[in-house]
């Protein structure tokens, strides 16, 4: 109907107007009503979603996985996760969703960013937006003072996704956590050994770890002339500055912010200094930081950090592996016609003394199809079950990379297999 | 302000009244209608939370027609202005999705991952509304039943494996299920209703199925016995082979296929070595409607803490079947791929699981922490950070404690209480002597081991299963 038509229409134009009004970040007011236009529209169009033209998409800002990026993916998980395990981590799991009250108030700016649970008509729910606040309840909620723990899961935010920079409204967060009251630094310590000792493992290049303290910035922007009101906001353009050089960060605080220029200039003239722990002494010497009781306190923090990492010192790990989507160790095939039976007999043989397995789904598979499905799941053996073998009782191991074939006894079959595909990596045969 | 603790009252019992309902499983109007009234009554306690003050009926998802009554189940995200979504119910339709959207015409993949259902939770029983699915699906046109042959064996392969006890597996074919239908008399627009009377079976007794048939479903008592006569019948292929003689099924071209196919089946199943734990069983219904092809469930044969109970109720710890035109119903051209698929009912298994761990009262871990590096004096911090660190780097397991003089017991405790079976003593004689004092918790013997020999050791002790 016309009407209808003008309505999807209205609805289209609405639609964008919203998305308009909040990349150009338009007050929140504004924004809102705009969307209950936009709701009042959609009202009106009735409850026929199945006269809707079905679009076959994964929702905005999300993705599936393929079997090539969940291999990269359970590669990295592995190297993660043996990290943690090999400093003593528990690992823990919580629900997708967290009563809203539970999520309300921890996140300031980004509350807008959390994704909401319709009201059903029972509790009030909403994703999580992180690990940590789920976390943070977990320790209250069983009264827990103390635990050593990870926590690998997807977590949600109706940010703006820009996909090709990784940035998605679902991702997964990979978090570990110490809780406890214990000796100073040490804890802390090991948090950074196990950083490094991932991304070396990970084999990403050089990398760079920067530390700072939180009660060292605020010691400096005090004695710098910060007034306490601005220490947040001067503190988030501060954090700019691995993205933007010093003059627009001057810019910002000055024009924008309305701090004196003078007071930017001292700040200026601290945040451009990093180093070792020779900086850490040399604050420590600093007229103006020394007088700030907590600039102290976080430089004593540092440099015992410094002393405890200087005792971990940092690895190298290396390995080098080819990606495959599967384990398959050999594909059971047949060099003749009429052999499914004793295919499917040896396949079975083979999964039930726990050898990774595989055979093609059909009754009569030329042998060349079977190879080639070999050299395309990258599949190492191939166990071939000819007529003359089965009088033999033998079976003819080939391997795909070298194209050798050796005959087998069937009772050593097995045995020939794991010696073959123990090796690592997948040079075999 | 009295008149807002009024309305909040008001909500509270509307919410209550709703809640009612839904557990009384009132008509879907009625449900509806008291929803409307709650939602409205919290729009009026003000803007924070009821902005949202329309009332948008319930989009018909296009999950709804893939879940049949399941799916008033489905968990809605609120329209916050953009896409409309809903959290999903299973790992089927999104497999079915994601093979449609990349044109695949062939897969054969497992999917392990959480599923959301607002159904009554009766958490004791294991069942939740988060919950975890185990699946895995063979799609792709093949030879006939040789992947649902395999499916069948990995069921088998993992519930044995598993150690669960005696189980058994239940087959039977949607299309013999129909063409039984029609035989006994059943009119084509009650089939999936009366499907799903004869899938309770497992639940309630015949005489309750029976009476559910024809006093709530309208349908006749003659063809309720007809059926009856029916799916009391299970067994092996020799009831395959009786029911192709039936002289009434035989006439019926579907159950002729279903018939055949499970023939088939059975033959693969023979080879395959596991034909003694499959039962042919002609009440099992499953309840989704995608299913198009064979269909089976495995339930445990003694409930671990019930012995000499009857399997009666046990309920199922993986189930699946064949569901060829799930993907077509994706694709805009609807192209067909045929699917065969399982699910491991994890939450069942970790329930029964745990239970048993506790009866035993076996000391579980919860890390794997191989040595914990210690020290017998004071103001050995130092030679403990370094040591570990070598540990690490070296690929051990290792922890220490978070103190810079912690006690001897204290880090001996710290090892009984985490399950932690090795300790490393750091001491100021044995630093001259270039020893460390390797530990074993559960014995309290000790002995000295050159510091280049440490991590060998441990990796010795720790590698056979019980060590030192």
């Amino acid at each position: 109907m016309a009407d209808r038509a003008t309505l999807e229409e209205a609805v289209r134009l609405q639609g964008e107007r919203v998305r308009g009004l909040k990349q150009q970040k338009a007050g929140a007011e504004l924004i809102e009503e705009e969307v209950a236009k936009l709701l009042k529209l959609k009202a009106q169009l009735g409850p026929d979603e199945g006269k809707q033209k079905f679009v076959l998409k994964t929702p905005k800002g999300t993705r599936d996985y393929n079997p090539r990026q969940m291999a990269v993916r359970e590669k990295v998980f592995d190297v993660i996760i043996s990290c943690f395990k090999r400093h003593g981590a528990e690992v823990i799991d919580t629900p997708v969703f967290e009563l809203k009250e539970t999520l309300t108030g921890k996140y300031g700016e980004d509350s807008k960013l959390i994704y909401d649970l319709k009201d059903q008509g029972g509790e009030l729910l909403a994703l999580r937006y992180d690990l940590t606040v789920p976390f943070a309840r977990y320790l209250a909620m069983n009264k827990l003072t103390n635990i050593k723990r990870y926590h690998i899961a997807k977590v949600y935010r109706r940010d703006n996704p820009a996909m090709t920079r990784g940035r998605y409204r679902e991702f997964y967060q990979c978090d570990f956590d110490i809780a406890g009251q214990f000796d100073p630094m040490i804890p802390d310590a090991e948090c950074l050994k196990i950083i490094c000792e991932i991304l070396s493992a990970l084999q990403l290049g050089d990398f760079l770890i920067k530390v700072n303290d939180r009660r060292i910035l605020d010691g400096m922007f005090n004695v710098c002339g910060v007034p306490d009101s601005k220490f947040r906001t001067i503190c988030s353009s501060v954090d700019k500055l691995d993205k933007m050089s010093w003059e627009n960060v001057k810019n910002e605080m000055v024009e924008e912010k309305g701090l004196a220029s003078e007071v930017a200039d001292h700040i200026g003239a601290y945040v451009k200094q990093h180093g070792g722990v020779s900086l850490v002494e040399q604050l420590l010497q600093d007229p103006k930081l020394s007088q700030n009781k907590q600039a102290l306190e976080g430089l004593g923090d540092l440099k015992l950090l410094f002393e405890y990492l200087t005792l971990f010192g940092i690895a190298e790990k290396a390995s080098e592996e080819k990606v495959r989507t599967t384990e398959t160790q050999v594909l059971v095939a047949a060099a003749q016609k009429k052999l499914l039976e004793e295919r499917l007999k040896l396949v079975a043989e083979l999964w039930d003394r726990g050898i990774k397995a595989e055979l093609l789904y059909k009754k009569n598979p030329k042998l060349l199809t079977q190879l080639q499905y070999c050299e395309e799941t990258g599949i190492p053996l191939v166990a071939i079950i000819g007529e003359q073998e089965l009088k033999d009782g033998v079976i003819k191991l080939r391997c795909v990379a070298s194209r050798e074939e050796v005959d087998v006894r069937k009772e050593n079959l097995v045995e020939e297999i794991r010696k073959r595909t123990s090796q690592y990596p997948a040079t075999i045969c």
